[in-house]
C-alpha cells in the first residue's frame, strides 16, 4: 500500500438484496486516500458513494474486499471502534440533547474526564464559532448553526479521519458558499483528512486537493481537479464535471477528422480510431472565417449568463457546439444568428476520450 | 371566485353530526357524574346537591380493599406488560425485516382480536387446572392474565414512537463510540420515554377496568372494583357507584393530563 495513505479500500465490493432483485452499489472499489487531504468523491446519486463512505465508518460491512486504516484491516470493525466520525446530511444531532451534550457524546463514551471533556467541547464550539448558542437545544438553531454542531460533533473526539456525506446540500447557496470555505478552513487547521461526498461538481472542484469520481459503483478517475477538469478519462467523466462539447471523429496520426475534411491536431499519444472529442465551451473560439481556420459553423441561438455568453454554433454535419464567450462591458460582440463564423480550438484543448 | 381547499366543515350537516356525536360520547358520562351529587338514594330521580355518597363509598371497607387490590394489580401487571412491549418493540424494529414480519405483529396484538370472553374462558381451564396441582389460590394468576391482555395496549404506542424515530440517530451514536449499551441507554431510551409513558399509562387504565376476564379468572374473595361494583349494582341501585365511578374518571383524567404536560415538555 502507499507509505502515506491513511483509508484504504481494497476491491470492495457491496451487494444489495432486496426481495428478489440485487443491485451492485460497489463493484470491486480500489481507492488509498493520503494522509491530512481534503478527498472528495463525486458523483450522482445512486454511484455509490456513500455505500463507500458507510463502508469506511463502519456501517456497513462490504460484501467482499478490504478496508484498511492505517495499514490496519479494519473491515469488521463495528463503528464505535473505529477513530473515524461522520457528519450525516441530516445532522443527525440528538435532539433530546443540549449542544454542549451533543458535542461531548463522543467524548463521553469514549470515558474520557469531565474537565477534560468540558475543555474540548469549549474548543470544538469555538473552532465552528457557536460558544454561545452551547446550551440551547438543535431545534432551536437554524439549518446552518445545526451544520456546525454536526461539524463541531464530530470534531471533537480528534478522529483521524473525518467522513462528510453530503454535508452541505441542506443549506441555501450563500450559506453554503460560506460552509465551503469555513471547511477548507478547518481542515487546514486541524490537518484532519476529510472524505467529502458530494454530487455537487463545483463544490468538488473548489475544495478538495483530489476528487475521485464514481458512477454505477465503480471509480471512474481519480485526480487533482485541474487534471479531472482537464484531462477526463472518459465521456462520462467530461460531461459530468463542467460542460463539455463531445464531438465525435476519426482519429488517425495524431488528426482528428471531425467533419469532411476538416482535420485538427490532437495529442499524438491519443487512441486511434473513432472517438469522442470533448472540448470545454471556454476553450472554443469563435473567429472570421479565412483560410487559416479549416472550421466553420453556422451561428445559431444564444443565452446570456451575465458573465458570459454560451452561443450554440452548428457545423456543416449538423453537430452542435456551444462557445462560452465572456461578455465585455461594451458588450454586442455575440454575433447574430445565421453568421457563418470560423470556429477555433485553443491550444491542447481537445482531449480524445476513451468512450 | 377564489379556490378554496376542501374543508370537510362545509359538508352539509356536519355540525348536526358532530354535535350527536359528542352528545353520544359524553352525555351519560355527565349524568352519571351529575347523579354522584344526588342527595337521595335514586340515580334517576333528582333530589338535590350533596357530597354524601363520597364519604360513604370512602368509609366502605369493602370499596377500600377492592381498590387497593384493582391498584395493585394494575400497577404489576402495567409495569411487566411496558417492559415486555418495550422488547417486543425494539425487537420488532430494531433489525432486519423478515418476511414474517406482520405475522409476529398479529401474534403480539392476539389479545386485542381474540374476543375476551375466549380468552377468559380459555385462563379459567388453563388456571384451574394449575391450581389444583399447585394448590396456590393467590393475586398472581390475576396478575398474569392482566398482564397478557395488557401486552399490545403497551405495545402499540411504544412501537409507533419507535418506527417515528429516525434510526441516523442510533448510527450517529455509534459514530461516536457508543456500544449498543450506550446507544440505547443514552439515545434510543430517552427517545422512547414519551412512547413508554404512554404504553404505561394505556396498559395500567385496560386493567383497572377489566370485567370479564377478572371475572372468569379471581378467586373466591378476589373482587376488584369494577368487578365490585357491578356486584353491588346488582343487588341494589345506589348512588355510591356514581361516586366511586366519578373518581375512577378523575383519576384517568390526571393521568392523561400529566401524561400531556410530560411530552410537552420533553418535545
Amino acid at each position: 500500500m502507499p507509505a502515506d495513505a491513511v483509508i484504504e479500500a481494497r476491491a470492495a465490493r457491496k451487494v444489495f438484496r432486496t426481495g428478489q432483485q440485487t443491485v451492485v452499489a460497489l463493484n470491486d472499489v480500489s481507492i488509498a486516500i493520503r494522509k491530512g487531504e481534503f478527498f472528495t468523491l463525486l458523483g450522482p446519486s445512486g454511484c455509490g458513494k456513500t455505500t463507500l463512505l458507510r463502508l469506511i465508518a463502519g456501517f456497513e460491512t462490504p460484501s467482499s474486499g478490504q478496508i484498511l486504516l492505517n495499514g490496519n484491516d479494519i473491515t469488521d470493525a463495528p463503528p464505535n471502534l473505529r477513530p473515524v466520525n461522520t457528519v450525516f446530511q441530516s445532522y443527525a444531532l440528538f435532539p433530546h440533547l443540549t449542544v454542549r451534550q451533543n458535542v461531548g457524546f463522543g467524548l463521553q463514551m469514549q470515558g474520557v474526564a469531565a474537565s477534560e471533556i468540558t475543555d474540548k467541547v469549549k474548543r470544538a464550539l469555538s473552532l465552528v464559532r457557536l460558544e454561545d448558542l452551547a446550551d440551547r437545544k438543535p431545534q432551536q438553531l437554524s439549518g446552518g448553526q445545526q451544520q456546525r454542531v454536526a461539524l463541531a460533533r464530530a470534531l471533537a473526539p480528534s478522529p483521524e479521519v473525518l467522513l462528510l456525506d453530503e454535508p452541505l446540500s441542506a443549506l441555501d447557496l450563500k450559506l453554503r458558499k460560506e460552509m465551503q470555505s469555513e471547511l477548507k478552513r478547518l481542515q487546514h487547521e486541524l490537518g484532519i483528512t476529510f472524505i467529502f461526498v458530494t454530487h455537487d461538481q463545483e463544490e468538488a472542484l473548489t475544495m478538495s486537493d483530489r476528487i475521485g469520481v464514481m458512477s454505477k459503483g465503480s471509480l471512474l478517475q481519480i485526480g487533482a481537479p485541474r487534471e479531472i477538469y482537464n484531462h477526463p478519462v472518459n465521456r462520462f467523466v467530461a460531461d459530468f464535471i463542467g460542460e463539455t462539447n463531445l464531438i465525435p471523429a476519426e482519429v488517425r496520426n495524431a488528426k482528428a477528422t471531425i467533419v469532411r475534411n476538416v482535420s485538427i491536431p490532437v495529442d499524438p499519444a491519443s487512441p486511434e480510431g473513432a472517438h469522442t472529442l470533448a472540448v470545454r465551451p471556454e476553450h472554443v473560439r469563435i473567429v472570421p472565417v479565412s483560410g487559416d481556420v479549416p472550421l466553420t459553423a453556422k451561428v445559431g441561438e444564444s443565452v446570456y449568463f451575465g458573465t458570459d455568453s454560451h452561443i450554440q454554433l452548428l457545423l456543416a454535419d449538423g453537430t452542435e457546439i456551444i462557445a462560452r464567450h465572456q461578455n465585455e462591458a461594451t458588450g454586442g460582440e455575440v454575433p447574430p444568428p445565421g453568421t457563418e463564423v470560423g470556429v477555433a480550438f485553443a491550444p491542447g484543448a481537445v482531449q480524445v476520450l476513451e468512450d | 371566485m377564489a379556490r378554496r381547499d376542501f374543508s370537510a366543515s362545509r359538508i352539509p350537516g356536519f355540525a348536526t353530526v358532530a354535535i350527536l356525536v359528542f352528545c353520544a360520547l359524553y352525555a351519560p358520562i355527565v349524568i352519571l357524574v351529575a347523579y354522584s351529587f344526588n342527595v337521595g338514594d335514586s340515580i334517576a330521580i333528582w333530589e338535590g346537591f350533596s357530597f354524601r355518597w363520597y364519604p360513604i363509598a370512602w368509609n366502605n371497607e369493602q370499596v377500600r380493599e377492592v381498590t387497593m387490590r384493582s391498584l395493585t394489580v394494575a400497577t404489576i401487571a402495567a409495569l411487566i406488560a411496558t417492559t415486555v412491549a418495550t422488547l417486543a418493540a425494539l425487537g420488532t424494529t430494531r433489525r432486519r425485516k423478515t418476511r414474517g414480519q406482520t405475522f409476529i405483529y398479529l401474534m403480539i396484538n392476539q389479545p386485542l382480536m381474540v374476543p375476551e370472553i375466549v380468552t377468559a374462558v380459555a385462563l379459567l381451564i388453563f388456571f384451574a387446572s394449575i391450581k389444583v396441582a399447585t394448590g396456590y389460590q393467590g393475586l398472581a394468576y390475576l396478575i398474569a392474565a392482566h398482564t397478557a391482555f395488557c401486552i399490545p395496549f403497551a405495545y402499540l404506542p411504544i412501537r409507533a414512537r419507535l418506527e417515528g424515530m429516525d434510526t441516523t440517530l442510533e448510527t450517529a451514536a455509534a459514530d461516536l463510540y457508543a456500544t449498543h449499551w450506550q446507544t440505547f441507554r443514552f439515545v434510543t431510551l430517552p427517545l422512547l420515554m414519551p412512547g413508554i409513558i404512554a404504553g404505561l399509562m394505556l396498559a395500567f387504565v385496560t386493567s383497572l377496568d377489566d370485567v370479564v376476564i377478572t371475572l372468569f379468572v379471581k378467586s373466591a374473595g378476589q373482587d376488584t372494583l369494577p368487578t365490585y361494583m357491578l356486584a353491588k349494582i346488582r343487588r341494589s341501585v345506589s348512588a355510591e357507584v356514581n361516586a366511586i365511578s366519578t373518581l375512577l374518571l378523575l383519576l384517568t383524567v390526571v393521568l392523561l393530563t400529566a401524561f400531556f404536560l410530560l411530552t410537552r415538555k420533553r418535545e
